[in-house]
């Protein structure tokens, strides 16, 4: 019987660039930047590093197929690299690939490195793409809002909300990552916004306006992971390790049977049930101390909240408006400003998730810092869309062993 | 006895306001005033001469067994393509049988009612012929023929069982009688004096073929209840029928004010509305002018009263949206250079390979049906869908086209590029199993609702300007 992946595996140091309009970088460039900050807490030598999972989506937007940007970005000494894409949470994936080979012992130290350089089309927004030669003949027209705007309907209808009800909950959303984001100089936008100016802004996909959005930006994170043992030989203390990795795929029953309502994320429901039991979790609203999860859309952050069984089945939207998300609130969500003020460099994202959870657990987020140090931290990514997606749940948290 | 066993027809919803056209170009040519009556039928931007024959053949084979089809027949000189038979993707779309004749007649107004007597004629007992005809001309701006042209299409299924209207005979002529021509590789028609086509041509080519036609069939002019005379000239049709010995009351509408001038579809469009209002033991002659003529005599049947309700033209032209917009008008049909942005300029390439493999998901909507719990899904997979099922090889065929499904989810999206943002799209659900992700077409964003009944229509998916390929799909339309 498997024991899961809970103690096996310690970050050793991680490293986040500065996210934005990256107009000065190439990917590489980008790499380096979060490569140095992680290496450098890390406190190894490069050549330290046994094995590296790499991680982008758009990969044909910047640095192309295979582990070879890496490899050569950095120089590595021939190692093995992997390169990794699964939708929005490949940079989960990067990660979930690195502590695994830690976890099995088939290396010591591992790398996992998510890049995305996107601001290189020429236009805003995420790139618009083929989607393979079938998929082009019937899958709809539709952008990244346009399908995760398809929530706000199913819930609507199945909750019984008001249009003006859910459309404040989001805007609160929106208000509360900007709020954190202000604290935040890694993040691509720090402005603080107001209410008002969420709800009025234009609309980019019924009923989700431009501040219900993330931004797109240019960005990348690593993690250097070995096992808790190692780390304390070199010198580490207050460790943080791995409590939980799950990932959940979509098999074709939200979009092709009528079991689901289109209101929530089948994957999320069973990938956070997994990650609570993997990490020893009886009570998650009460037990998870932070949260950053794929808050791609406002909407998606809002049904989130009760897929990954914080909030009550159509509680969501009193919890926002309570506060209980802010970042003095009970369980802050997004509190480095999340998606919406970094911006969805996708290899990138998972990882830099993980670097707030990281440093929170650590003691080490500065302005944004939680006064009682949490004790668990948790990630979350989606990729693709409500119908159809992947969805990593990932549990970080300080090592009692 | 052989004849028309039932018809059909489809007008597209999109109505531009004559005075819109005045408007927009009467600084050009005043004399535009003059026609600024009344609107024109209009193609949606996914819309074109198949798949306005589609939903003209779907109306018309409604409650009839398609598999006793043989024979499709289109007629259009507006086809998509030169090379590539159109006739046989409509009969995938409609999911005929794949060992029937598939035909496009074009190249002629008259080819509609020539694709009529060619099938008439060649009709077996116990089968059908279905003969679709299809239009969607492009115009010039500030020309007399954007002013006069619709687009539009019908049909008409053929038989010798339940036969609603008997064909008693035809005539024709063919004369090298040029009033327009649209050359090779040339976008529109070039025409020459109307007094001219009036005079030399319809009123010299037309009386002795109709002449021919009624003593062929033994009957007289007063014998006739409906002149389904297609033509844009004023009053030649009422000057027809006076020296035919037909009463004026007896011309049919020719809808100008509705729809407008639906090329080669037009006597179909004509002779459709002329069926749904007529009872048996009325004869109707039906005439066509281009190159010469065609004039056909049917007398309608009891079977007539018998005929399912259908959308036919006089319920397309109850439904329809009046667009007031030239400039949305000219975008659609490509005759300004409108800004596209980047996100336009994404490769529509069709994997003409997958296309075929795929073509009853793709062309005909067939989902599965599972043989083993009963799921019915889209599309048709290797693995049924039911989580408590999961069989492997286990489906048959279950069509999709004709059900109507609802909303469960939508949005309206600004971001993505359409040629007529937003591009509304949503979760369309079937109740008795089986949804899928569909693009919306013909719906006002503020209207759409959770919960709302959709019909299925075969429209254009994506344009590949770079090859000049039409690749076509399905996408749910408000219900009727």
């Amino acid at each position: 019987m498997a024991s899961g992946i809970k103690d096996k595996v310690a970050i050793l140091g991680m490293g986040c660039s500065k996210f934005g309009e990256r107009w000065d970088a190439e990917a590489d460039d980008l790499i380096v930047e979060a490569f140095l900050e992680g290496i450098k807490d890390a406190g190894i030598e490069k050549n330290q590093i046994q094995a590296a999972w790499f991680s982008t989506a758009i990969e044909e937007q910047h640095v192309g197929k295979s582990g070879t940007p890496l490899a050569v970005a950095l120089r590595l000494p021939y190692i093995p690299v992997t390169r990794v894409e699964n939708f929005c949470a490949s940079g989960s994936e990067a990660f979930r690939g690195a502590v695994y080979a830690v976890a099995s012992g088939a290396v010591d130290i591992a790398l996992a490195l998510g890049v995305e350089k996107l601001k290189d089309t020429g236009y805003g927004g995420l790139p618009q793409r083929g989607r393979g030669p079938l998929n082009n003949l019937f899958t709809p027209n539709l952008s990244a809002p346009g399908s995760f705007a398809q929530l706000a309907e199913a819930y609507r209808a199945k909750h019984g909300v008001s249009a003006e009800d859910l459309k404040r909950a989001m805007a609160h959303i929106s208000v509360k990552s900007h709020d954190n984001g202000s604290r935040n100089p890694k993040a691509h936008l720090t402005n603080k916004v107001t209410e008002e100016t969420v709800l009025n802004a234009p609309i980019v996909a019924q009923p989700l306006g431009l501040y219900d959005c993330c931004g797109v930006s240019d960005g990348a994170a690593c993690a250097i992971v070995t096992t808790p043992e190692i780390a304390r030989s070199l010198g580490k203390k207050d460790l943080i390790t791995v409590k939980a990795l799950q990932l959940a795929v979509s098999n074709g029953v939200e979009s092709s049977h009528n079991s689901w309502d289109g209101s929530y994320f089948a994957t999320a429901r069973i990938a956070s049930k997994r990650a609570y039991n993997e990490a020893g979790i009886k009570n998650p609203r009460q037990e998870v101390s932070l949260m950053e999860v794929h808050d791609c859309f406002s909407v998606t952050e809002l049904v989130t909240m009760e897929d990954l069984h914080i909030s009550a089945e159509g509680g969501a939207i009193k919890d926002v408006l309570d506060g209980f998300y802010d970042h003095d609130g009970k369980v802050p969500c997004q509190i480095d400003g999340g998606l919406k003020c970094f911006g969805h460099p996708i290899g990138a994202s998972g990882l830099r998730m993980l670097y707030e959870m990281y440093l929170q657990l650590q003691g080490r987020a500065g302005a944004r810092q939680r006064k009682d140090t949490p004790r668990f931290g948790l990630t979350h990514n989606l990729g693709g869309a409500p119908a159809q997606n992947v969805c990593s749940v990932s549990i970080v948290g300080r090592y009692d062993g | 006895m052989t004849g028309i066993v039932a018809f059909g027809g489809y007008i597209p919803r999109l109505r531009l306001q004559r005075k819109s056209i005045a408007e927009a170009n009467s600084w050009f040519n005043p004399g535009l005033k003059g026609q600024a009556k009344g609107e024109k039928a209009i193609c949606n931007w996914d819309e074109d001469a198949i798949t306005m024959a589609v939903e003209a053949a779907r109306d018309a084979l409604a409650g009839l067994d398609r598999t006793k089809v043989a024979q499709l027949v289109l007629a259009s000189t507006t086809l998509p393509f030169v090379d590539r038979n159109c006739a046989t993707v409509i009969a995938q779309a409609l999911s005929l049988r794949h060992d029937i004749q598939t035909i496009d007649i074009t190249t002629s107004q008259r080819a509609a009612t020539t694709g009529l007597i060619q099938a008439l004629r060649g009709l077996r007992p116990g089968e059908y012929a279905l003969v679709v005809a299809s239009e969607k001309r492009r115009t010039k701006a500030a020309s007399p023929q954007e002013m006069a042209y619709g687009d539009g299409a019908a049909a008409l299924v053929l038989g010798s069982e339940g036969v609603i209207a008997e064909f008693l005979g035809s005539e024709s002529e063919s004369v090298d009688f040029v009033d327009h021509f649209r050359g090779q590789n040339r976008d529109y028609d070039y025409s020459w004096e109307e007094r001219w086509i009036r005079d030399e041509g319809y009123n010299k080519i037309l009386p002795p073929v109709l002449a021919r036609l009624m003593a062929k069939t033994k009957i007289a002019g007063d014998g006739v209840a409906a002149f389904v005379m297609p033509c844009t000239l004023s009053r030649v049709a009422q000057g027809l029928a006076k020296r035919a010995g037909i009463a004026e009351d007896r011309v049919r509408d020719p809808l100008a004010a509705q729809c407008g001038d639906t090329g080669v579809a037009h006597p179909f469009v004509m002779l459709a509305h002329t069926l749904e209002g007529a009872k048996a033991g009325e004869r109707i002659l039906l005439a066509a002018f281009g190159q010469g003529c065609d004039a056909l005599m049917f007398e309608t049947k009891a079977a007539l009263a018998a005929l399912p309700k259908r959308r036919g033209i006089g319920g397309s032209l109850a439904r329809k949206k009046a667009e007031a917009n030239y400039s949305r008008f000219l975008a659609f049909n490509d005759n300004v250079a409108i800004e596209r942005g980047m996100r336009s300029e994404v490769d529509k390439q069709t994997a003409l390979s997958t296309l075929y493999r795929k073509r009853d998901m793709i062309t005909s909507l067939m989902g599965g049906k599972c043989r083993k719990c009963g799921t019915v899904q889209w599309p048709k997979s290797n693995v049924c869908v039911n989580p408590n099922c999961n069989e492997f090889k286990s489906q048959d065929d279950h069509p999709f086209a004709e059900q109507v499904g609802k909303i469960m989810s939508f949005t309206a999206d600004q971001l993505t590029y359409s040629p007529d943002p937003p591009a509304c799209s949503g979760m369309i659900q079937f109740d008795e199993g089986g949804r899928f992700m569909a693009d919306f077409t013909d719906v006002e964003a503020p209207s759409l609702k959770v919960g709302q009944p959709m019909q299925m229509m075969f429209r254009i998916k994506d344009q590949d300007s770079m090859r000049g390929f039409v690749r076509y799909f399905w996408k749910a339309a408000p219900a009727a």
